[in-house]
């Protein structure tokens, strides 16, 4: 950057109100349930609903895989680690930081989708 | 002084600064949405304890531990699913729940669905959800009391009844928050200490697995007992995931816990909330196995007398002795009552709004007919657990978890997320699985369920009933197009869109 900041200069144009008169406001769009809204709400709703569905899968396959893998190796249920059987030690304890960590990065994401969709509003 | 003069100390001490801490918050209470979602103005945090304080009941509390020292590792399906409910209830519906801007799952279903019906039918449910839920924590006090104190088995009940009335009567919303923040931490601790004290005995015992203990009896090796299927030797897959449907989806369909939805200022907050819950929740039930499993080792003829459901209250003083094991026990009491106050408030002041929007709106107004349904939705169910023998706490809480998954959850999920959803689906899903789940249990109940895979199958029933509501809400509401709500993309867009981009979101109902 150069020292010699350059004067502020007032920029005006007859004609802004004019174009600005013709820009509807994506929100107003939605409001209106234009088939222009319609496609932003719509990919909204999409992108959360996949969150929340691979959210699901993870803990259905984590948390969920746990009877089933039990039930197909019963002997597994005899295993101690540190006098603790080995059942015990996942549903006693290892489920919950599991459970908080899938959490976690859902919230994450969930608002970052909305930050994305509100840029775009702010954006158009 | 005697185990049981402590225990009475302790039990004192919780009435004292639950009456104390509901009057600091009686002064904030002023207008109708004060009492009923305290304004929406609660952050996270406190929020949070407070869901923790309220959803810790008698059968987390005292129930777990127990279920566990009798039934072994399958039983550690009840704490883990209670949590991960928050979870589902996190990813599906929490945000979407608290922008919809509405007190109470009848206020949900009205503005969504558009209709009056749907509002009447659910406010049906929400009172049957929330009595079924309420009794056993009234019997719970009665028994706890009885077992420390030796006083009448009605005497506890009627003491939770009457501390739970007068700080709703007076505070409603804004001082229950207060109250079961403070709650939270109370249990928390009057479990955990204990646990620091047992360990270090186990530890100093030589720390023997729980598995290896014989403690006689059939179906009690250590092997069947570590095991985490459920039930006996039959259907021991389907049991333990009917266990884990209903627990998982059965969270977000209990009244005191969407009323909660609604304190949040907005839906990242809701989210926010919902996250640190999961996160207080999984902290708390890392605490009720370990009596269990040391129950098992130090305590086990509690099984054979089939007292087990007392396991939290008697082992410290067992396994410790002196005055340190009874001053323990005498915390591990008063935590107890804790768990009663703060599950009936929360159940009380949602089963009173539900009763005062829907059937007393007519004669009174605002504030006062909040109070005469709060009066009412504490009677009935403490005279129901007065005069029944009960069904036992745990087994009644689940009968409420599978109801409340076959009702509410097809409910709010298909609400949230799809458009085409209409008010006759939604009656005919939420009537064929309350029907389904709540026959079963009653069937069995009643000791009419055949043996073999039609008894699995009753016992348990959320495995199927949740999915036949889901199918007949969906395929009603398919068959009946013409009656998809009129504004039906209007609500879902404000469901879902962030508050960050101002949309006109018309009325809040009522």
């Amino acid at each position: 950057m150069s020292d010699a900041t350059p004067r502020r200069v007032r920029v005006t144009s007859p004609r802004t109100g004019a174009t600005r008169a013709q820009r509807v406001p994506a929100a107003r769009e939605i409001e209106a349930q234009t088939l222009l809204g319609e496609v932003y709400m719509t990919s909204l709703l999409r992108s959360q609903l996949r969150l929340a569905l691979l959210a699901l899968a993870a803990v259905a396959v984590l948390v969920g895989g746990i009877p089933l893998v039990f039930w197909l190796l019963p002997d597994l249920s005899a295993v101690e680690v540190l006098a603790v059987p080995l059942p015990w030690l996942l549903l006693a304890f290892a489920v919950y930081p599991l459970l908080f960590a899938t959490g976690w990065l859902y919230v994450r994401a969930a608002e970052r989708n909305e930050r994305d969709f509100t840029d775009v509003l702010d954006r158009s | 002084m005697t185990a049981a003069g402590y225990s009475i100390i302790g039990v004192t001490c919780v009435f004292v600064a639950t009456l104390a801490i509901g009057a600091y918050g009686w002064r904030f209470s002023r207008t109708t949405s004060d009492f009923f979602v305290a304004s929406r103005t609660v952050r996270p945090g406190l929020n949070a304890s407070a869901i923790g304080g309220e959803y810790l009941s008698a059968a987390s509390f005292l129930g777990v531990a127990g279920l566990v020292l009798a039934f072994g590792t399958e039983m550690l399906w009840y704490p883990v699913g209670w949590t991960a409910g928050y979870l589902v209830l996190l990813v599906l519906v929490a945000a979407p729940l608290r922008r919809s801007g509405a007190y109470t799952l009848p206020d949900f279903a009205e503005s969504r669905l558009e209709s009056l019906g749907v509002r009447r039918f659910s406010s049906l449910l929400v009172v049957a959800i929330g009595w079924l839920y309420l009794m056993p924590q009234f019997q719970g006090a009665g028994l706890a009391l009885a077992t420390t104190t030796g006083t009448g088995p009605w005497l506890g009940g009627v003491l939770v009844a009457a501390v739970v009335l007068v700080n709703v009567l007076f505070g409603g919303m804004r001082s229950i928050t207060f109250v079961q923040a403070f709650q939270y931490w109370l249990k928390l601790t009057a479990l955990l200490f204990p646990v620091l004290f047992m360990t270090a005995v186990w530890l100093g015992d030589g720390g023997v697995s729980p598995a290896s203990a014989d403690v006689g009896g059939p179906d009690m090796s250590g092997d069947e007992w570590a095991s985490p299927l459920a039930g006996g030797s039959e259907h021991q897959l389907y049991t333990t995931y009917a266990i884990i449907v209903a627990t998982f989806f059965g969270t977000m369909g209990l009244p005191h816990v969407v009323v909660r939805f609604y304190t949040n200022p907005d839906g990242a907050a809701a989210r926010r909330t919902t996250l640190f819950v999961l996160a207080l929740l999984g902290l708390f039930y890392v605490l009720p196995p370990i009596y269990g499993g040391l129950g098992r080792l130090y305590a086990p003829d509690l099984i054979s007398s089939g007292r087990t459901d007392t396991v939290v209250l008697e082992l410290p003083a067992r396994m410790l002795g002196g005055t340190t094991g009874e001053l323990l026990s005498a915390l591990t009491t008063a935590g107890a009552f804790a768990a009663f106050l703060s599950t009936s408030s929360g159940l009380t002041v949602a089963v009173a709004g539900v009763l005062s929007q829907d059937v007393m709106g007519r004669r009174f107004r605002g504030v006062r007919a909040f109070q005469a349904a709060a009066v009412i939705a504490v009677v009935v169910p403490l005279g129901l657990a007065l005069l029944t023998e009960g069904v036992g706490v745990a087994r009644a809480v689940g009968l409420a978890f599978a109801f409340a998954a076959s009702t509410f959850c097809p409910l709010l999920v298909l609400g949230i997320w799809w458009r085409r959803l209409t008010d006759a689906g939604a009656i005919a899903g939420m009537l064929v699985g309350g029907g389904g789940a709540g026959g079963a249990v009653l069937a069995t109940l009643a000791g009419v369920a055949p043996d073999g895979w039609p008894g699995a199958l009753l016992a348990q029933p959320a495995a199927w009933t949740v999915p036949l509501a889901f199918l007949t809400m969906t395929v009603v509401s398919l068959a009946t197009p013409r009656r998809v709500p009129r504004h039906a993309s209007r609500t879902m867009a404000s469901l879902h869109t962030p508050e960050a981009v101002q949309l006109d979101r018309g009325p809040l109902p009522r």
